[in-house]
């Protein structure tokens, strides 16, 4: 599915990622955990393709692809999709006819014709019923004067919308209370089907606790340090960071 | 790797740019006595208009070209134009569509407005104009059974002329500044509209304006009369060829709503732009008032400007009936070398008069926008509310936008709100938006539609889509 080879990212001028190695199979879920400010964020953005996030070096293959050539647009299409730890506002753009348009460019890309509006509408009160989202936040602007929660929500509402093959999350349980952050890995779970592949970047290990991965890596200093399962993960958030 | 780059520019595809291969009659060059007697005799006009007419000219060799716009204005020789110009032989306008030059039919089809009525829009009556003249006007016939009188101006001045010298230069005196004054001397063709008392006219009304010929000024002349107790929702559209020559469109557009009427107008503006260097384009500076005259009467201003290498007009409301309402909602987009400089004045004479001002301007590419806007309330405007929002959004960094809101209060109870904006599309916007699968111009006119939603919705349902697919494309090439 992915496989990023010996990754050297920098920001504005600054390197972030230092030879980073990972790989991910199909249907397997791994999570990223490390202290604030240690760049793990760096690692989705760049995967996503961020303007100003630079490959130094290295290379990433996805679905059989070199994913660095491409435009942010053309990844997303692949099958690749961000949940951003801030998902971003648009204000007059309503959120039922962004998300008929973000369908519609990936049915384009598949060669499906555009979507009817009664069976987008079907879909769309299917999906938003699993996630508890009320109908009436779709005639609301993208996340505009959206809760941290309902933000959140729209992202993983997204996510089952366009059918992806690897969801990165990026710090997705921040600013979600203890039943927003249950009902929203719920969700999540329900997508895990064997074949979609997971990489979670959190800082605590209180999503890995909904959300199980298969394997945990510890990222510190612009690379991964430790690989392990789950249990890992308790490790770190009995011990800290720190502890080896 | 993926820089988002908006400073790159690319020629837009200009749509209506071709030209409509017919043999044209013009009149000789230049502005002079001979001739506005020469037009007025085209257009069959009875002595009085003649009269007005010169007298406008009279004033108008007093008078200086106003320069105070915030745009670059090449100098207009008024002596090398041509101040009328029609399809040959058109002596009279055709008296059914069967009598029209298929070439014509055939121009307003390629234009997406088809003339037959039984293709036409539903619910939407078209007046033609062609360089000087009005070519067709649909559904004549109907509107008549419920005494809606529409159709070219130039019929008006024949068949009522009692209304037309009522009420022309009611709202626009024929004094007013070097270009209406113009106009009141050279008009040629534009529609003229009169709703009787308590009708809610059933269709909207529209006129589309084409300019053919090359070398050719066009000095519309439209009248709106809505009487008491009445309603009309009218539209205008405007397209014209891509040429090297900069044309002058100089129109007067006045609105008269009495006792309880209400008149909404929206412009739809897509003249030819100039190419990506500023060569070419049109010069639409045009004067639109509309007079409030009876009480709780409404007008109600809305425009989509996207074309025209310079556009220079203020759509303003006279308040002059008591409870009158004035709106301004206005989009207007510059790219690449385009300057505008358009808003809207707002002049509150009667009590408890209410209007309300939302403009977005859009610049790309090296073009300038201004917002210019005057909100004045009179001694005896009492009680009286303003409400003025001026939002504009900069795409890339080469671009110019100026907001110029001017107030004049000398009426202690009544009040004003006034909010600006300034933004730039931002990459997280661009960058969330690709993510999920839009490419970068996708994501950029789905950010600048949201941001013009509100005028955006103003617009008769049937023009709504339209308009919108119009912004994306008037914006193409400005992301890289």
């Amino acid at each position: 599915m992915l496989e990023i080879k010996n990754l050297d990212v920098s920001v504005e001028d600054k390197q972030i990622i230092k030879n980073l190695n990972l790989k991910i199979g199909p249907g397997e879920v791994h999570a990223i955990m490390g202290p604030n400010g240690s760049g793990k964020s760096t690692i989705a953005h760049t995967l996503a393709g961020k303007p100003n996030y630079l490959v130094e070096a290295g290379n990433v293959d996805f679905k059989n692809e070199d994913l660095i050539a491409k435009d942010p647009y053309e990844r997303s299409l692949l099958g690749l999709f961000l949940a951003f730890q801030y998902p971003i506002e648009l204000p007059g753009v309503t959120n039922a006819s962004y998300l008929k348009q973000i369908l519609n460019a990936h049915r384009k890309s598949r060669g499906e014709n555009p979507i009817d509006a009664g069976e987008f509408l079907k879909i769309l009160k299917e999906k938003s019923r699993n996630l508890n989202i009320p109908m009436e936040m779709h005639s609301r602007f993208v996340n505009a004067g959206f809760s941290g929660g309902e933000k959140k929500k729209n992202e993983v509402l997204q996510m089952d919308l366009l059918d992806p093959s690897l969801i990165i999350m990026d710090e997705t349980d921040s600013g979600l209370d203890v039943d927003a952050l249950k009902s929203t890995s719920e969700a999540v779970n329900k997508l895990r089907d064997g074949k979609r592949s997971f990489l979670i970047i959190t800082h605590y290990l209180r999503l890995l606790e909904y959300i199980e991965p298969d394997y945990v890596h510890v990222f510190g200093d612009g690379s991964i340090i430790e690989s392990g399962d789950k249990s890992l993960a308790s490790r770190i958030d009995n011990e800290g960071y720190e502890v080896k | 790797m993926n820089k988002i780059n908006k400073d790159n520019f690319k020629q837009d595809a200009y749509k209506y740019g071709f030209v409509t291969e017919i043999e044209d009659e013009k009149i000789p060059k230049g502005l002079n006595e001979d001739v506005i007697k020469l037009i007025s005799s085209k257009k069959n006009e009875p002595e009085w208009m003649l009269e007005w007419r010169l007298a406008a000219y009279e004033r108008l060799k007093s008078m200086e070209v106003p320069k105070w716009a915030r745009a670059n204005i090449a100098d207009i020789d008024f002596q090398d134009l041509y101040y009328y110009s029609s399809p040959k032989d058109f002596k009279d306008k055709p008296k059914s569509l069967e009598e029209v030059d298929p070439k014509l039919l055939e121009t307003y089809e390629k234009l997406g407005i088809p003339l037959k009525e039984q293709e036409a829009l539903a619910g939407v009556a078209v007046d033609a104009v062609f360089d000087s003249v009005s070519v067709a006007t649909t559904f004549k016939e109907k509107l008549n059974e419920i005494g809606v009188i529409f159709c070219p101006i130039s019929e008006a001045i024949q068949r009522h002329p009692d209304l037309v010298k009522k009420y022309i230069g009611s709202v626009i005196p024929v004094t007013d500044h070097f270009y209406a004054t113009l106009n009141s001397a050279v008009f040629s063709d534009g529609s003229f509209v009169y709703i009787p008392k308590n009708v809610k006219c059933p269709m909207e009304l529209s006129t589309y304006f084409r300019i053919n010929a090359s070398e050719t000024g066009q000095f519309e002349r439209t009248l709106i009369i809505a009487d008491e107790g009445s309603y009309v929702s009218y539209l205008e559209g405007c397209t014209a060829p891509m040429r090297d020559e900069n044309q002058l469109h100089a129109a007067n557009v006045e609105l008269v709503a009495l006792d309880n009427a209400e008149i909404k107008y929206s412009t739809v503006q897509n003249w030819y732009p100039g190419d990506e260097d500023g060569k070419g384009g049109i010069y639409n500076f045009v004067t639109k008032r509309g007079l409030c005259k009876g009480k709780n009467s409404k007008i109600s201003w809305t425009q989509i400007e996207t074309g025209s290498a310079i556009t220079w007009k203020y759509p303003s409301c006279i308040l002059r009936g008591d409870n009158s309402t004035g709106e301004f909602y206005s989009v207007a987009i510059t790219n690449n070398h385009q300057q505008a400089d358009t808003g809207t004045k707002m002049i509150h004479l009667g009590k408890n008069t209410k209007s309300r001002i939302v403009s977005k301007g859009i610049s790309a590419g090296k073009s300038s926008n201004t917002y210019r806007g005057l909100v004045n309330f009179h001694r005896k405007a009492e009680n009286s509310k303003n409400f003025t929002q001026c939002d504009s959004l900069l795409v890339g960094s080469s671009c110019k936008a100026n907001t110029i809101p001017l107030t004049e209060n000398n009426s202690n109870t009544s009040s004003l709100e006034h909010e600006a904006t300034t933004s730039k599309i931002s990459d997280d916007q661009l960058f969330y938006c690709m993510q999920r699968g839009l490419d970068a111009e996708e994501a950029q006119s789905l950010i600048v539609n949201g941001f013009c939603k509100e005028v955006l919705q103003q617009l008769p349902m049937e023009f709504a889509v339209e308009a919108q697919k119009l912004v994306s494309i008037s914006l193409e090439g400005s992301v890289g």
